[in-house]
């Protein structure tokens, strides 16, 4: 009792008292108050009447209590408009703040005030926000748009522009939140799309939980009106038609062929069907239902199944879908069948999706089964479940003719049944059920004639007198005595139960009228003075139908045919079969009602848009990335007519101009700024090496151009972020991946001509990303036929381990004599120096080959800064720190020199240093996309100390080994 | 997209209420009380409703509704996790969720709701991000701040939200560095009346607890990691490590999370542990019945089976039952009509066994159907499946943390139909 006075007599004193506290003096006294405050708030109790009190401490420097203040300001700036402008400039100040989160959280709160006035303020900070260096606020500033929508949908046109701005962000923690504001501002707009599709795609697995379900849904509008349909080759998109079809896809799944955008979609959602999170789980599965082709869609079934383990409510809204996707697609859960058996301790929503998706998956095969789970069901103390189970038993037997007579009879057996609930569904569904085939089926009405008595539920009651009536001449006998004995209880009848007594009475009149005529006269007496004017009515119709008289026209004649005309069975289906018309997952198809703001997903389209509106070609460095200025150089020197000779870090000036064109190509800033001493040193470098150079140059430089501008305009190098594995975001502390430093050259040998019945092969590294999977090391191979006939269809034969994952040539179908052709590979190394065995096959012969990286190769260079290279360093430290005293060859001891020989073993990028005595490379391992950082620390007596920090402890010590042998050599 | 949030009791009190965007009035929640009304078990209550102008997504979680309010297309999925991520959360922060400890820490959970969601969008969800921000209440905290009017908020703003692995909180440190996983399995299964099975399943999950100082690297592999059939992995599994070598790679949140879920491949036989023999029947006349259950161990591979019980949902007709137990206690509970029978250990040499008759009220006519039993036990240090997890090994820092290991099998929807 107490408890409950207090508060009472409190809230009289309350608000002065609470006044008093926070105009007090003492922190610890506001930060009380307006604890108080925040509690009444949760309560739902009105507290606007401190507001004067309560804005004054918005500039409070405790955190807390400013978080309070700011809670109070959202919860009632709407009211108080003019009071909360006092506190707005308090916010505008605070957005300058050099601290990320004040920024963010005075924008936060800024777009929460619902106050009119200050739109111009709020565009204004939300533009500026979206610029910011921090992508957290960058977020901040995602959420705001959607806030200053719904404040003020005329700053539309403004907002789209800020909106197209920060789709172009790179950061995953901004992705999802700028999907959300551009679903809600402009979901139309799909043009904004195009050309950041491949990016979401890509950044798609790093992005928060959250935002992965809002992305999925977006792109899946989007697919569907971007690409044609996988299905059939002119669709229609919605309906899965049955197995015929099916097979025809099969043949017209030849002509048809993916856009490879599209298969990027697909593959890059899959992981995300092992997330934790269950709504991302089925926002995945609803993407591959409406998007992949047919026999893909299976692989979602496991994870769906997966999800009845969780939550009531999870199971709720799953067991929907099912029962939607079960409908179209038997085969994708008929093998999971048990795992919807219903237990007694389910809830009763969730028995009946139960139900329902069992007998959807109900087939000649398993029927029996089924019907046997149903027999328990049939039992339940849940009387209104074992209803739902008669229905269910009914839908079978007519679905399947080889068990409707065993149905049939196990639902007659049901009319016996002590539960007026099960007798009554047993009627109504045997009624159904006789309607379809009502041949043989007299003795059954028979029968329940005989129960009629015993029956009180009025919709069995009037079934049974409908049945009477429709089949009244196979039960020529019974037919009348019933009619007479619902005339003596008409009065007391359900109207639905009146109204098909006199319907029998009708309908025996036309067939029996000897014995009837005066039951039906009754009867109808008795309904035309009825309370329900729905039963005088329908008397009143019938009298003029079936008794003649003068008045009664033309229509009388044709009474009986009115009545007893043959009339067509009801179709037994489910409940969930047009729910496929919304898209799986949405809170409209949970509701089988169009939802508000529901985004209607399109048909595919007849003919694919234009594709390569989605190329992306210059990338837009990373606005905070420290090589920015630089890294324009980059993409630049792609440009085929780029004369950047003078600038690449060439190990000798003697070459042909073409390859240093090509050696720039891959030349990275970092390289490029470092190499102005280098044409010095290559006239130190080994003669051998310059030999093998000269034998391979020619064949990688004739594609290698063009090709690479190719490449680079289509593949954004966000696609290497990746790398990192799939559930681990990468952060703006990551950098990018850049592309690879420039380092010599070695070629090894493949195949010799002794060997190779003529033909011979050598490969090298060129360093360059794998086109065909980012988890390849590219691998360049250079086939030179030395005999003196042509050799014919040179590929790839078997490959040993058969798992190895390999991207082969394609066949070379003829090399002339003495001619020499380069092909690229992928080989994917799994991060191990193992050898990578395989077959390299003639017309006639086949030579067992195999390449065996060394471990610098397995390596890509990444761009960092100073700051962020020991960051990463101090997270890979103890076991994944490898490091040695080692000697330095005195040649070795120039900046640029050591970049050589570094550069010249692991393919790793340079990172700049501001210490002299330091020296620094990044990469990562190309299969794991695991960190690499080599650290040089320069000692007196020309010594150093070789740090290198991963957490691949074997690359580690191998590549230890390979850079000390490297720099202690001249 | 959420637009409100309603907390509601087992009776029907708002005892809290947020708006992320303008006020939405209570009267709103009329239309789910109607429904709570008609449901009449607060578990059948359908968890999407639709208004005139709302929709309301509700959850019932441990007696208590979490009901929110939406005005647009959203999937309900989004909005139904993210509820109970709310409930788990204040789980979390004060170890249980209940209506009592809300109201205690209303403060702290209006703060939490405020800190979860902006604008309707999900902000931080991570445990490890809150607890940076809003720091739970320990006893000794709450007695600090009430002398110095410090406050549970944290004035270092978090930086997991910024850093690559969100779910960690930086300068985590320790004096006792310890890594605990309970690799914990549930056996789903149907019996029927003759004890053969019908359906059975095994379902695992890996709870960790890990308190280690810094930022530890772990991999966790498994003896024989081919049994796993579908899994879900905390956001910190490297999944790709996983596709490619079976070996569970992870920086791992600080504190208890859930590393993984799995269910263990249909090929396999599922080992149940015991049987059940069992005859229930209700005579015809004289309105009595009889019970009969007896338990005995079948698969268990050697090990005690502990915590068993029996629970059985007598028929409404059922007035009293007098029963005599072998071992255990057994509780028949009169306004709900469940009969518990606590066993306890089983014991191979004497099997356990509850006999006896049950009176039902006179005439009423005999339950149709027998009763269900959902059965309960625990075997510990067993993973019913044979899963082993082989080693546990950790980079990134120098200290030798303690490593432990714990295998826990427990009956999940056991079911015997009778």
């Amino acid at each position: 009792m107490l408890t409950r006075v207090r508060p009472t007599i409190l809230s009289v004193l309350r608000n002065e008292d609470l006044k008093e506290m926070l105009e007090s003096n003492k922190e610890s006294l506001k930060l009380e108050a307006m604890k108080r405050v925040v509690g009444l708030i949760a309560k739902g109790k009105n507290a606007s009447e401190l507001f004067p009190a309560v804005v004054k401490n918005v500039a409070n420097k405790n955190i807390e209590l400013k978080k309070l203040v700011y809670v109070y300001l959202v919860r009632y700036a709407e009211e108080q408009q003019d009071l909360a402008l006092l506190s707005i400039s308090t916010f505008q100040r605070a957005l300058k703040d050099p601290n990320q989160f004040i920024r963010a959280s005075a924008l936060r709160v800024l777009s929460s005030i619902r106050v009119p006035i200050i739109v111009p303020i709020m565009m204004l900070a939300i533009k500026e926000s979206a610029a910011d260096m921090s992508p957290y606020v960058r977020k901040t500033s995602a959420h705001a748009i959607q806030k200053l929508y719904s404040l003020d949908p005329d700053q539309k046109e403004q907002l789209i522009e800020v909106i197209e701005k920060l789709l172009k962000d790179k950061s995953t923690l901004v992705a999802g939140s700028v999907v959300m504001a551009f679903e809600e501002v402009c979901p139309d707009r799909i043009d904004l799309i195009h050309k950041n599709y491949r990016k979401l795609c890509n950044l798609l697995v790093d992005v928060e939980e959250w935002g992965q379900v809002v992305i999925i849904s977006m792109l899946t509008r989007y697919a569907r009106t971007q690409f044609i349909s996988p299905w059939k080759e002119s669709g229609d998109a919605t309906s899965f038609s049955q197995s015929l079809s099916e097979k025809k896809d099969q043949m017209e799944a030849k002509t048809y062929i993916m856009d490879p955008d599209h298969r990027l979609l697909l593959r890059n959602t899959k992981p995300l069907l092992q997330s934790r999170n269950t709504a991302v789980v089925m926002s995945v599965a609803q993407l591959y239902w409406h998007l992949a082709p047919k026999h893909e869609v299976t692989i979602v079934t496991k994870s769906l199944v997966r999800l009845l383990r969780s939550h009531r409510e999870v199971q709720y809204i799953v067991l929907q879908n099912i029962a939607t996707m079960s409908i179209q697609r038997k085969g994708m859960f008929e093998p999971f069948m048990k795992s919807f058996y219903v237990r007694s301790t389910d809830s009763t929503h969730i028995k009946t999706l139960k139900l329902e998706i069992l007998t959807n998956l109900a087939n000649e095969a398993n029927i029996s089964t089924i019907l046997r789970e149903f027999q328990t069901y049939v039992k339940s103390q849940d009387k209104a479940f074992a209803a739902a189970t008669i229905q269910a038993i009914g839908r079978c037997a007519t679905n399947i003719s080889e068990v409707t007579d065993t149905c049939l009879n196990g639902l007659v057996l049901l009319l016996s049944n002590r539960d007026e609930t099960v007798v009554a569904e047993s009627v109504v569904v045997i009624k159904k059920l006789l309607q379809t085939q009502p041949t043989q089926h007299s003795e059954i009405i028979k029968h329940m004639a005989k129960l009629f008595d015993n029956i009180t539920v009025p919709m069995a009651r009037a079934s049974i007198l409908w049945l009477m009536g429709e089949y009244c001449e196979r039960v020529p006998k019974i037919a009348p005595d019933v009619l007479r004995k619902m005339a003596k209880t008409f009065t007391a009848e359900e109207d639905i139960v009146k109204l098909q007594i006199v319907n029998l009475a009708a309908k025996l009149y036309l067939t029996n009228s000897k014995q009837t005529k005066l039951l039906t006269q009754y009867i109808l007496n008795l309904g035309k003075y009825d309370q329900n004017y729905d039963i005088r009515d329908r008397t009143r119709f019938i009298r003029q139908l079936i008794v003649p008289s003068e008045k009664s026209g033309a229509l009388n004649k044709y009474a009986r045919r009115i009545l007893l005309a043959p009339k067509p069975a009801p179709v037994l289906e489910s409940a969930f079969k047009d729910r496929d018309r919304y898209q799986l997952g949405t809170l409209s198809h949970s509701l089988n009602t169009k939802a508000s703001g529901y985004q209607e997903l399109s048909d595919w389209p007849a003919v694919a848009p234009d594709q390569s509106v989605r190329n992306v070609e210059v990338i837009e460095p990373v606005r905070n990335l420290p090589s920015s200025p630089t890294s324009y150089h980059r993409y630049n020197s792609y440009m085929p007519d780029s004369t950047v000779t003078q600038r690449c870090y060439s190990k000798s000036g003697s070459e042909s101009e073409e390859e240093s064109s090509e050696e720039s190509e891959k030349t990275s800033s970092d390289s490029g700024k470092s190499s102005s001493g280098s044409e010095q040193e290559s006239s130190s470098e080994s003669e051998s090496q310059q030999k093998k150079k000269k034998k391979t140059k020619k064949a990688p430089q004739k594609k290698s151009k063009p090709a690479a501008a190719d490449r680079y305009s289509e593949i954004p190098p966000v696609r290497w972020t990746l790398r990192a594995s799939f559930f681990f975001p990468v952060n703006l502390a990551c950098p990018d991946v850049t592309t690879p430093s420039f380092g010599p050259v070695k070629t090894y040998e493949l195949l010799h001509h002794m060997t190779g019945k003529g033909l011979s092969a050598k490969y090298h590294f060129p360093r360059q990303p794998c086109l065909y999977q980012p988890s390849m090391v590219a691998v360049q191979v250079v086939l030179t036929n030395s005999s003196d006939h042509s050799l014919e269809e040179i590929h790839i034969g078997d490959r040993n381990p058969a798992s190895l994952n390999l991207h082969c040539f394609n066949t070379i179908e003829r090399l002339e004599p003495e001619a020499s052709v380069t092909v690229s590979m992928g080989i994917d190394f799994s991060d191990s120096t193992q050898a990578a065995n395989f077959q390299l096959c003639t017309k006639d012969d086949q030579f067992s080959v195999s390449i065996q990286p060394a471990v610098g190769e397995l390596f890509m260079p990444i761009t960092m800064t100073e700051q962020d290279f020991s960051k990463e360093q101090g997270k890979l430290l103890g076991m994944n720190e490898t490091s040695e005293t080692i000697a330095m060859a005195t040649a070795n001891t120039s900046s640029q020199a050591i970049s050589k020989q570094v550069l010249s073993v692991a393919n790793v990028g340079v990172v700049s240093s501001t210490q002299n005595d330091i020296h620094r490379f990044a990469g990562r391992t190309v299969s794991s996309g695991a960190l690499v950082l080599v650290s040089l620390e320069m000692k007196e007596s020309s010594s150093a100390l070789l740090t290198i920090n991963t957490e691949k402890s074997v690359m580690a010590s191998m590549l230890l080994r390979d850079l000390k042998q490297a720099l202690a050599q001249a | 997209m959420i637009h409100s949030l309603f907390l509601i009791n087992h009776s029907g009190d708002i005892f809290l209420e947020k708006h992320w965007k303008s006020v939405i009035g209570r009267s709103v929640c009329d239309y789910f009380f109607e429904a709570k009304e008609k449901a009449v078990q607060p578990e059948n209550v359908p968890p999407v409703l639709q208004t005139p102008h709302h929709y309301l997504i509700s959850v019932y979680r441990d007696k208590l509704f979490f009901l929110s309010v939406v005005q647009t297309e959203v999937p309900p999925l989004f909005v139904i996790e993210f509820l109970h991520r709310v409930a788990d959360t204040v789980q979390d922060y004060f170890g249980e969720c209940s209506e009592g400890v809300i109201k205690d820490n209303v403060v702290t959970v209006y703060e939490l709701l405020e800190e979860m969601l902006d604008n309707g969008f999900p902000l931080a969800t991570e445990s490890n991000v809150l607890k940076e921000m809003i720091r739970p209440p320990t006893i000794l905290r709450s007695v600090v701040n009430t002398l110095t009017g410090g406050s549970n908020v944290g004035d270092t703003l978090p930086t997991g939200q910024l850093s690559s692995i969100p779910w960690r909180r930086a300068g985590v440190k320790y004096t006792n560095n310890e890594a605990y996983f309970d690799v914990i399995e549930e056996i789903d299964a149907i019996l029927d009346k003759s004890g053969t099975t019908v359906f059975a399943e095994i379902q695992g999950v890996i709870e960790a607890c890990v308190r280690l100082t810094g930022m530890p690297d772990l991999t966790l592999s498994f003896m024989n990691p081919r049994l796993l059939d579908d899994m879900s992995f905390h956001p910190c599994v490297r999944f790709k490590r996983w596709e490619s070598e079976r070996i569970l790679s992870f920086i791992p949140p600080d504190g208890n999370f859930t590393l993984m879920t799995y269910h263990v491949s249909s090929q396999n036989v599922v080992a149940l542990p015991v049987y059940v023999k069992q005859n229930i029947s209700f005579l015809e006349t004289g309105s009595c019945g009889r019970l009969d259950i007896t338990i005995g161990p079948k698969q268990t591979m050697g090990k005690t089976v502990e915590g068993l019980t029996v629970t059985v949902h007598m028929p409404k007709t059922v007035l009293s039952a007098n029963l005599t137990a072998t071992q255990g206690n057994y509780t028949y509970n009169l306004a709900t009509k469940v009969l518990v029978w606590d066993i306890g250990k089983l014991n191979p040499q004497k099997l356990p066994n509850l006999r006896g008759s049950l009176s039902l009220q006179a005439g009423a006519p005999r339950p149709e159907e027998n009763p269900a039993l959902d059965i309960t036990l625990k075997i510990q240090q067993l993973a019913i499946s044979g899963l082993k997890v082989s080693r546990l090994d950790m980079y990134g820092e120098k200290y030798k943390p303690f490593k432990g290991v714990k295998y826990l099998t427990k009956a999940g929807k056991f079911q015997v139909r009778t």
